[in-house]
């Protein structure tokens, strides 16, 4: 529309521009390019020098992930039956017998339950609290922003021992339960403020309309300002995902054997001579994968959701 | 129109009972509603906290729930801020701390600033320069060992590549070298938050009016000073969130570092968090390391209220 303005940046210098944001963005993704593709190298493929980028690719890695297995001699392979399946062949190949499962899978449940529990709560406490707060008079508006960043000024390892004490109490650790509890606790002044936010921007008037068409404050709440903030639900839903999803520092501490999540129990996925590498970086793969097809859909309430709700765009 | 008696009666009850009347009234609905959040966080956060403090002051060890407990009164605390140990790692969490957010806030600055030039496909390389943030840091920081390993690490590789041979993959260990492993994970938190405080600079420029700068065209200031006498300025607020955040972040950094050195060599990358946690779940130091924690807590929040107070001071100019 405007035919020339004197503030647009000039072609070169958006070419510019471009480019070396490309150049950053290939640099800054060669990381998780790498994880990707590690995941699908066999073991020496996987720690040749030079590092190969072009390689026959193979499921080694997942299979390791998903079983635990045992040496074989020769003589022991020859006794076998022919392998039932492409998954037994793979392992033969290296002389390996398939066991049984590996715990994987487990703590990739346990990730999810965790994960999807403890946002289910989150979402459903905030809520109903970011609705009192948006709606109703609320003593020290102004203090309650620094408040809750003050709730993540603690590190988490000096909030783990009183709960680490308390759970043991409660006999709540290393439960799914204790977990939920535990990340709703943590996620739930993030749901709240960000909630509240969305809700604050749901102009009254479609209340007070609904509240003098004869619905109680409860319908109205329900049936009129929960589906308008059905995206802000949404993408707040997926920041708590996240955040349970990646949880590190409690898993590691508070859970062990029943309860642990994907984050600490990867690490320790380890071969013959140190770590599996293209097990790790399948198991990597499929646990990081998820967040990013979040971080896409999530794009545009990013900034929101990071800064808690300070920085709206 | 005549009015009615009921016309009369409505017309005189109080809001309060007519909402009454009508299900649950605003106020019990208020409490409803805000109560298990307030529970929630007593239960999660208020008391976790009172009970460090109260720790904080005894011997207890939690590996020995059954031995007498003593109160030792402020023992704790006054060891601590005489241990030289203490200070180093203080020394160890100033130094990451310092450098991630020198870095951090020039290379996310500086992106900001290109890709608000708005060439084709920024929209696109911003959602993919946003990945690494969002990622679990103990899984992604567990991958990075394996970059970092000497012969073929694909970091290491890279140095030996951009420096045409003259400085071999195989002769230098990010992770093991007493230099370079306070360096490593620098880089780390540097390659992973970069885009954190990139997306709120971004904001910032993105908040500036364009009219501002065709003003300054008339009045033909120069680019540079247009640079640094508005579009600084005016960024600034931002940034300075941006650098609370991380700041608060990494003063308390934990999973990405432990799974990149766990501390070491030595105790070259000992954060202060990491040294908390051999304090508590390894020694089993319980009073001495909820002392610990308060007074990382309480040297948060002070830094945080002086700076948030500084923060406002600049917004409102």
């Amino acid at each position: 529309m405007s035919a020339y303005s004197v503030t647009a940046p000039s072609r070169r210098s958006k070419f510019f521009a471009g480019a070396l944001v490309l150049l950053y963005t290939v640099i800054t993704l060669l990381p998780l390019l790498w994880i990707i593709s590690t995941g699908f190298k066999t073991g020496p493929d996987s720690i040749a020098y030079p590092p190969k980028v072009v390689f026959s690719p193979s499921l080694e890695g997942y299979v390791n992930l998903f079983t635990s297995r045992t040496r074989a001699t020769n003589e022991q392979l020859a006794e076998m039956p022919p392998p039932a399946n492409w998954v037994e062949e793979i392992v033969r190949r290296r002389n390996e017998v398939i066991t049984g499962p590996s715990r994987f899978g487990e703590r990739f449940m346990n990730s999810v339950i965790i994960g999807f529990g403890s946002t289910f709560l989150s979402i459903f406490l905030g809520t109903l609290a970011a609705y009192a707060f948006s709606r109703f008079r609320v003593p020290l508006k102004d203090d309650l922003m620094f408040f809750i960043l003050s709730t993540r000024m603690m590190p988490p390892i000096a909030v783990a021992i009183p709960i680490f004490l308390m759970f043991r109490g409660l006999g709540l650790s290393d439960t799914h339960l204790g977990m939920i509890l535990l990340y709703t606790g943590v996620n739930i002044s993030l749901a709240v403020w960000l909630l509240k936010g969305f809700i604050d921007e749901i102009p009254r008037e479609y209340e007070e309309a609904a509240l003098i068409d004869g619905y109680t404050r409860f319908q109205a709440f329900r049936k009129v300002v929960l589906p308008q903030a059905a995206t802000g639900i949404a993408s707040t839903a997926i920041f708590c995902l996240i955040f349970a999803w990646n949880e590190y520092a409690f898993a590691v501490l508070l859970t062990s054997g029943n309860a642990q999540t994907a984050p600490p129990f990867i690490p320790t996925i380890i071969g013959v001579g140190g770590q599996d590498w293209p097990a790790v970086a399948a198991g990597a793969t499929l646990f990081l994968l998820p967040v990013m097809v979040f971080t896409i859909l999530l794009r545009k309430h990013l900034l929101r959701g990071i800064t808690f709700g300070a920085v709206r765009k | 129109m005549a009015e009615t008696p009921i016309d009369r009666l409505a017309r005189n009850t109080p809001a309060s009972v007519a909402h009454r009347v009508r299900g649950l009234s605003d106020r019990a609905i208020a409490w409803a509603f805000v109560t298990p959040t307030i529970l929630l966080l007593l239960a999660i956060n208020i008391f976790p906290l009172i009970w460090t403090i109260r720790l904080s002051f005894t011997n207890f060890r939690a590996n020995r729930p059954n031995e007498p407990v003593e109160f030792v009164g402020l023992r704790n605390y006054q060891r601590i801020l005489t241990d030289p140990d203490i200070w180093h790692t203080m020394q160890a969490t100033a130094h990451f701390l310092f450098w991630t957010l020198f870095f951090q806030v020039v290379i996310g600055f500086g992106l900001a600033w290109l890709i608000n030039r708005k060439f084709k496909g920024n929209d696109l390389l911003t959602t993919l320069i946003v990945l690494p943030m969002m990622l679990s840091p103990a899984v992604v920081g567990n991958f990075w060992t394996f970059l970092y390993q000497p012969q073929i690490g694909l970091f290491n590789y890279a140095v030996e590549f951009l420096t045409g041979g003259s400085v071999a993959a195989s002769s230098f260990t990010m992770l093991g070298s007493v230099e370079l492993a306070p360096w490593a994970i620098v880089i780390v938190d540097t390659w992973m938050w970069t885009p954190f405080v990139m997306l709120i600079c971004l904001a910032g420029l993105r908040s500036i009016p364009d009219y501002i700068y065709e003003a300054a065209e008339v009045d033909r200031a120069s680019k540079w000073r247009q640079f640094w006498t508005m579009t600084v300025p005016l960024v600034l607020p931002f940034l300075m969130l941006a650098v609370l955040f991380r700041g608060i972040e990494n003063f308390k950094m934990f999973d990405l570092v432990v799974q990149l050195t766990g501390g070491g060599p030595g105790d070259t990358t000992l954060l202060t968090s990491i040294e908390l946690k051999r304090e508590a779940f390894e020694k089993w130091r319980t009073g001495f390391s909820s002392a610990y924690a308060i007074i990382l807590f309480v040297t948060v929040f002070g830094l945080a209220s002086i700076y948030v107070k500084a923060l406002n001071k600049v917004k409102e100019r």
